[in-house]
């Protein structure tokens, strides 16, 4: 397993390096290396995947370590990690990745940067493995920030579009301040158990090495990693913007994989998360879930409404694993990333098919734009049929994937509430039912005014078509993966997925978290009464949603522009996303921008006044020491030569030339003689 | 006893003279006295000594000695005088400094 999980890994990452030096040089620009890779890969995920089927075993995991850094008490070793849960999450990437690779041969075709784009698939799907498969915490982190740079590369792709650039950066950014978090987590569990390890953490965790307000904060720490990756209130302000780079990547990226990033970390430390984190958890999760969906009501840009559906169905995910529906978690984002790498495709097909319209018509007007669509399913069909599919799997109907799993977050959702004895924790569960509602009304919306009624530019109505077949494809291969039988057989009950071969696959593991922290354990009989009164209310309420939506939009018996006009401050606040972005413009980066001005200063004026300062003193210390020098030094050694000089201009004097002196000196020494031998 | 005196102080006479002459045949002069000074002491010896007559002999010699040096002095003094025209020594200082 693990050598064919290391070939999974390793293949795109080859694709890339070829793909990014010779691509330009090869044949069709290299396209058929990213693909031939990701092909190779997703075989051997199927392998993987059918070997994990035939020799099933619940607490199946392999591991293969190697030491990385050994300089004495600090020990980091890397390691691949496969258990169920890995190969499930290994399927879902190669096969979205897969499917986003061949449409990206129709989608991209004829941009100048073709070879790039595969290049960055490539490296993409390399980083996404890898998060996977790897055991701890730091080489995930590694792959996070791999996994970060890679979607920066792609949003900004049209790098030459400043709001692309502008929306590449943001993405990194935001990602950044949740890593912040992440990293602060990584430091406390690091420094508290010594290992990064999963496995490791689990079994220190469990003997009570991490506990208390630490291990709780190490949880909420984590996720923040996870608030970021996975596009949640309050950081989820880069993920609408993130929608300026190719359709493909916002379906592969923004759909399907990184943003489960998040929530695979989520699942993977599950474990280690006590009460108070996962309350946080949930709680954050849902109220994401609702907030993004009011959002979603009045964007007009096709890609934008996913986006924020996408951060909706996020919150789902995460509050899920917040409540303790690991499963239900975990299945609604393999579901999820099907039906929404679907939206996205098929979102893509249609803009597509509307810039084609543009060039023709020469109208220089945004793509994307819903108010410019209308009537499209007669000349889009099989784009229209597949969105159909993915839109009643998103909005929960039954006969549909989506339906299966978000039942069974709502239905844990609700067996938690009923579980605790504070009924203030009904509020996730209404977080959860309400955003459903609301889910499938807007994209119902979404599809009526795309694809139902009169065409509102019938100028641009006339040229559109359906997307060639490297496409078409992808939307019917994922489509046929968002129908309920693909997740229930043996069984054919829509209803339910319990008793069918994928709900049981991944295992929920059992929590380290023990005594007064630990999550509560739900009873069984609460649970399946909270299973059977979600599945009805959600049911009512999806129905619900589609009702209104045909109301308003195609039967037009109620009339949407009146009752925009009398709730208009609610209408700008949701299609002003809530002036989120204004407001972190005014503080965090004003604020920032402020820090930076005062630092500028600080470092302009003092730093370089007292350099200044020090170059003034060392001059004039100089000139001084120069005066002393030249002055004393010079003085004293002039002095002496001047001294020496008198000297012989005295002693000079004796030599008079005269001899009678001569002999007078003579005489005086003679007499001293005498003298002094008389003596 | 009085003979050594006078010997004494002719020759100091002998020495002020060279010393405070201008004129380089005083000097000759002044050395004359100091030779005839020192011959007087010798003189004065061989009287009043028991060695024999060896002062006497000596004096001779001095004075053949005087004679002899007093010439070539006299001919150092007329080379001077041919070159500088002068017999003043206080002009003789070409080895001053």
């Amino acid at each position: 397993m693990i050598t064919l999980a290391l070939y999974i890994w390793l293949l795109p990452l080859l694709a890339f390096v070829i793909q990014i030096f010779f691509g330009k040089r090869l044949p069709r620009k290299g396209d058929w290396v990213s693909v031939g890779a990701i092909g190779i890969s997703f075989v051997l995920a199927v392998v993987m995947f059918i070997r994990m089927l035939l020799h099933y075993d619940p607490e199946f995991a392999s591991h293969a370590v190697i030491p990385w850094i050994n300089a004495g008490t600090f020990k980091i070793s890397m390691g691949m990690y496969v258990d169920n849960l890995t190969i499930v999450m290994a399927m879902v990437v190669a096969t979205v990745s897969f499917v986003v690779h061949i449409y990206s041969i129709g989608y991209m075709e004829g941009d100048p940067r073709y070879n790039r784009f595969f290049a960055y698939l490539s490296l993409f799907s390399f980083s996404m493995f890898g998060l996977i498969f790897f055991d701890n915490l730091f080489g995930i982190f590694m792959m996070w920030e791999l996994v970060g740079l890679c979607s920066y590369l792609l949003i900004g792709f049209y790098f030459e579009k400043d709001s692309a650039s502008n929306a590449g950066k943001k993405a990194f950014i935001t990602n950044r301040v949740g890593d912040w978090g992440f990293l602060i987590g990584l430091l406390i569990v690091f420094t508290t158990l010594g290992t990064f390890n999963l496995i490791d953490i689990h079994e220190l965790v469990a003997q009570g090495k991490l506990s208390g307000g630490l291990l709780t904060a190490a949880g909420v720490l984590l996720f923040c990693g996870a608030i970021g990756k996975s596009a949640q209130f309050p950081l989820h302000i880069w993920l609408p913007d993130a929608m300026e780079g190719p359709t493909p990547v916002s379906a592969l990226i923004h759909a399907a994989t990184m943003v489960a990033a998040g929530v695979y970390l989520m699942a993977r430390i599950s474990f280690m998360l006590s009460i108070d984190a996962m309350l946080v958890v949930a709680y954050i999760g849902g109220f994401t879930s609702l907030f993004a969906a009011t959002i979603a009501i009045t964007q007009n840009d096709i890609k934008r409404v996913l986006a924020y559906s996408t951060i909706s169905q996020l919150g789902y995910m995460i509050m899920a694993i917040g409540v303790g529906a690991y499963q239900a978690g975990f299945f609604h984002l393999v579901t999820h990333a099907m039906f929404k790498a679907g939206l996205f495709l098929g979102s893509g097909s249609v803009i597509h098919a509307m810039h084609h319209a543009m060039h023709k018509v020469g109208v220089d007007e945004d793509p994307n734009d819903i108010r410019l669509m209308g009537g499209f399913k007669n000349k889009m069909p099989v784009t229209y049929y597949t969105f159909l599919i993915f839109t009643l799997a998103l909005s929960g109907i039954p006969f549909f994937s989506g339906f299966l799993s978000k039942d069974a977050i709502l239905g844990g959702t609700l067996a938690f509430a009923m579980a605790q004895s504070n009924p203030v924790h009904y509020l996730l569960p209404f977080f959860g039912f309400t955003a459903a509602i609301i889910t499938a009304f807007y994209m119902f919306r979404l599809v009526i005014k795309t694809f139902y009624g009169k065409p509102k530019r019938p100028d641009l109505y006339e040229h559109i078509h359906e997307s060639p077949k490297v496409m078409t494809g992808p939307l019917v291969t994922l489509a046929s993966l968002s129908i309920w039988i693909v997740f229930t057989l043996p069984s054919v009950n829509p209803l339910t997925a319990e008793h069918g071969w994928y709900y049981h696959l991944v295992q929920k593991p059992e929590t380290a978290v023990h005594g007064a922290l630990a999550p509560t354990e739900i009873p069984e009989h609460i649970e399946h009464v909270a299973h059977v009164n979600g599945m009805l209310i959600s049911i009512v309420f999806a129905l619900s949603g589609i009702l209104l939506a045909f109301m308003f939009y195609f039967w037009k018996k109620w009339d949407v522009e009146a009752l925009t006009k009398k709730i208009r401050p609610l209408y700008d606040l949701s299609y002003h996303k809530y002036y989120f972005d204004e407001i972190y413009n005014a503080t965090f980066v004003r604020g920032l921008l402020l820090w930076n001005n005062m630092l500028a200063w600080f470092d302009g004026h003092i730093i370089d006044g007292i350099v200044n300062g020090s170059a003034f003193v060392v001059r004039n210390v100089s000139k001084f020491s120069g005066i002393f020098d030249l002055g004393f030094v010079d003085g004293l050694v002039n002095a002496t030569a001047r001294l020496i000089n008198r000297v012989g201009q005295t002693a000079r004097k004796i030599q008079t030339g005269q001899v009678q002196y001569y002999i007078l000196g003579a005489l005086a020494g003679l007499i001293l003689i005498i003298v002094v031998t008389l003596i | 006893m009085p003979y050594l005196i006078i010997g004494a102080i002719v020759f100091t006479l002998g020495i002020f003279t060279i010393l405070y002459k201008k004129n380089a045949v005083g000097i000759l002069m002044g050395v004359e006295l100091v030779l005839n000074s020192v011959n007087i002491n010798f003189i004065a010896f061989a009287k009043f000594v028991d060695r024999g007559i060896s002062g006497q002999v000596i004096a001779i010699f001095i004075i053949i000695l005087a004679a002899a040096e007093a010439a070539i002095a006299l001919a150092i003094i007329l080379n001077i005088y041919r070159n500088k025209t002068t017999v003043d020594v206080t002009e003789l200082n070409e080895m001053k400094n």
